[in-house]
């Protein structure tokens, strides 16, 4: 992973300091609430229903054990114990004070973290695959171009005070694994013939009140030319997306207003004056970063594994775990392993315990190489380990509660702090989550029922991500009361779809049901082992909305 | 008092002694030199001035929603270029510097007015600023110790046309 040189380390310690004395001022109110918004923001610092929230970066989600513990310490000593890890591949503390804000920061930047630009209308945290690096199907690391785009993006003087957010993904593999789509900014990044590293480079994309997905702006992009090409994107949106409405200024809407060939062309004449300029990136500047990412020492592993072996013939429950949670890599005898942050009961999606993080680094340096990533589905990924220590991984991960084999599983649910925190929120989350969960816990019904992803926001800002769950749920404020929309259909990747709403929303307690009336017609309706977005696919809403809205019928 | 840090050969320092008047709306008699809106000041303007050939004696001042190009056949007359931000989250006048500076060349005085404040003027002089008129209620003194910034930029600005991997080894 990468390691802080002088000048990375220098900048988070400045930074430190930079906002301590912002802090400062704002307590002794000679910054008003209105100037000190955008800075805490900046630095990933929300108010919200109870407190402050403070979002810390985990750039394209990964993590070392030492790290992780550092977190944990955090959540210990300064929150309440635990921390959520979210969509964004980031962590969030939900319980801070103010005034500690600035010693956190110094925490963090001890072990050369941060919480710059998690938050205000700036380029955020650099979303990518949790497995960059190691899948089986990757054709190519992303991690050093996440990391050099990383770079630029921090504290771009230009760009800090843009109409909205602005996210960017990459992939490199052959299944999306990181929602490129969604994003303002997509990059797949491959190789051509010759070996040459190219972007096809997507843009628009969002979700939010107005879903959409992302468009090819430019195909075959020179890794060379990656930032300014992104520099042109930024500039065109800087001087001319919307800044009348909120809801109407991030790019999707810009680009949507002109359409993609005319957007393309502004970004074209924007970069034909920068492209060969100092901003092109430089072979040395790539190995300088790429030689952060070279791979651990792993060790040749036996064709067949006779302990793994008795293990998966001998233990049903190891087997469904290991068929359910790890993930192919691309070295022999290795395997990635998902740690699902989604028990049920009274755990939150994504909330993970200090404890719990400190089990997790302790078992990335005992089974792995001390490398721990999380993933967009709120996940902790261990991304390299032999599958001859698989099975006493899964023993310790099991003491740890963290061995849940539900991974792509309907009660894997993703889903946003939601109206228990969140003062966005028409709605909860966490409640809802939760009664799903234990709707569904018995483990051959959910087995049966297969992959299906399961989305939750509790308001149109979509930090669940319910446009693109199979199942996508929506908080709605009804004059007061909180309400739930249901789409279905929404998938993610390549090719990614956006859900389709099936009819007037439900009130929490009816959820779990409407649930159970999807899963029936699902279950009623496939063909073989047709994933259940693949029925909704072919079948269409029709069947889905009938019985569901049937039943209401029939009560009234 | 315009409130006013400038950055000159010497660092920055408060600015005693400027002329300037800032007036979207032209007063009926002016008793010093104006900054004008765009219209205004094209209104203003002799022949001779539009011309090229004479110096005007009125500046201008960018509003976010205009385009930094359309000053181009005036710079050679332009006394001094404001950017005004209505509010400080208004990030356009940034890239306006930024163009001005960078591709149209403008060498004279870049003026940031409006809502200017301390935390900002560090990505304003990057972005090619040199003149600061702090918002009235602000202390102008207490705003210079915001001017630094951060001694890192990765990226690249007007006044640092390298990004950080080319000006490696140097720190």
């Amino acid at each position: 992973m990468y390691h802080y040189d002088e000048y990375d380390r220098a900048l988070v310690t400045e930074r430190v300091a930079q906002f301590r004395d912002q802090v400062a001022r704002r307590l002794s109110g000679e910054l008003s609430e209105e100037e000190f918004l955008p800075l805490r923001l900046q630095n990933g610092l929300y108010l919200q229903r109870h407190a402050y929230m403070l979002r810390v970066a985990i750039p394209y989600g990964t993590l070392s054990a030492d790290q992780l513990r550092t977190l944990a310490s955090i959540a210990r000593d300064f929150d309440r114990g635990y921390g959520h890890f979210t969509t964004r591949q980031n962590i969030q503390y939900n319980w801070i004070e103010l005034e500690q804000v600035p010693d956190i920061l110094d925490r963090l930047a001890q072990v050369d973290m941060h919480a710059i630009q998690t938050s205000g209308n700036c380029v955020r945290n650099i979303s990518t695959d949790a497995f960059a690096g190691v899948a089986a199907d990757e054709v190519l690391d992303p991690r050093p171009l996440a990391e050099i785009l990383r770079q630029w993006s921090t504290v771009n003087p230009e760009f800090l005070y843009l109409p909205r957010k602005f996210k960017i993904a990459l992939c490199s593999a052959t299944e999306d694994r990181a929602a490129v789509m969604m994003h303002d900014i997509g990059l797949y990044l491959y190789r051509d013939a010759n070996g040459e590293m190219l972007f096809d480079v997507m843009v628009g994309g969002g979700l939010g009140r107005t879903p959409i997905l992302s468009q090819p702006i430019r195909r075959a992009l020179p890794w060379r030319h990656l930032l300014s090409y992104v520099e042109a994107v930024l500039r065109v949106y800087n001087r001319h997306g919307r800044r009348d409405n909120k809801y109407k200024a991030r790019i999707k809407i810009l680009v949507k207003a002109l359409g993609i060939e005319a957007f393309a062309r502004e970004v074209d004449a924007e970069w034909e004056h920068i492209k060969d300029g100092p901003a092109e990136l430089t072979e040395a500047e790539f190995s300088r970063v790429a030689a952060n990412f070279v791979p651990p020492a792993y060790v040749p592993q036996p064709a067949t594994d006779l302990g793994y072996g008795t293990a998966l013939a001998q233990d049903a429950q190891f087997t469904q775990w290991v068929q359910r949670n790890t993930h192919a890599h691309k070295v022999p005898g290795y395997v990635s392993v998902t740690l699902s942050t989604k028990p049920g009961g009274d755990t939150p999606p994504g909330d993970v315990t200090a404890e719990q993080m400190e089990q997790v680094a302790d078992l990335a340096e005992r089974f792995g190489f001390g490398e721990i990533r999380v993933a967009h589905e709120q996940n902790l990924v261990l991304p390299d380990i032999a599958k001859a220590y698989l099975y006493r991984f899964w023993q310790a991960a099991c003491e740890a509660g963290l061995a849940t084999a539900n991974i792509g599983l309907l009660t894997d649910v993703i889903a946003c702090p939601g109206g228990d925190y969140c003062s966005l929120a028409n709605a909860k989350s966490i409640p809802v989550a939760q009664a799903i969960q234990h709707r569904f816990a018995d483990q051959t019904l959910l087995q049966d029922l297969g992959e299906i992803s399961l989305n939750i926001s509790g308001c149109m800002n979509a930090c669940g991500h319910h446009h693109i769950g199979n199942i996508g749920i929506l908080g709605v404020d009804k004059n007061g009361s909180e309400w739930y929309q249901f789409t279905i259909g929404g998938t993610q990747g390549k090719q990614s779809a956006l859900g389709k709403v099936i009819g007037p929303a439900f009130s929490a307690a009816e959820v779990p049901d409407v649930i159970a009336h999807l899963a029936d017609v699902y279950r009623e309706q496939r063909i073989e082992s047709e994933r259940f977005v693949d029925t909704v696919a072919r079948v269409g809403l029709e069947p889905f909305k009938a019985r569901v809205y049937q039943r209401e019928e029939v009560r009234a | 008092m315009n409130n006013l840090i400038r950055l000159g050969s010497d660092g920055a320092e408060l600015a005693t002694a400027d002329p300037w008047m800032l007036a979207l709306t032209p007063p009926e008699a002016p008793t010093a030199p104006l900054i004008l809106s765009f219209s205004d000041w094209l209104a203003r303007q002799t022949e001779a001035v539009l011309r090229g050939e004479q110096t005007s004696a009125d500046a201008v001042c960018l509003q976010p929603d205009e385009e930094a190009e359309q000053l181009e056949p005036y710079l050679a007359v332009l006394p001094l270029i404001a950017v005004h931000f209505p509010t400080f989250r208004d990030g356009r006048g940034y890239s306006q510097a930024y163009l001005l500076r960078t591709r149209l060349g403008w060498q004279g005085e870049l003026r940031a007015v409006g809502d200017v404040l301390r935390d900002q003027l560090s990505h304003m002089r990057q972005c090619g600023f040199d003149a600061f008129a702090v918002r009235e209620d602000k202390s102008a003194e207490d705003a210079l110790k915001g001017l630094a910034g951060m001694s890192v930029l990765y990226g690249r600005s007007a006044i640092e046309p390298r990004p950080l991997f080319r000006r490696r080894g140097g720190l």
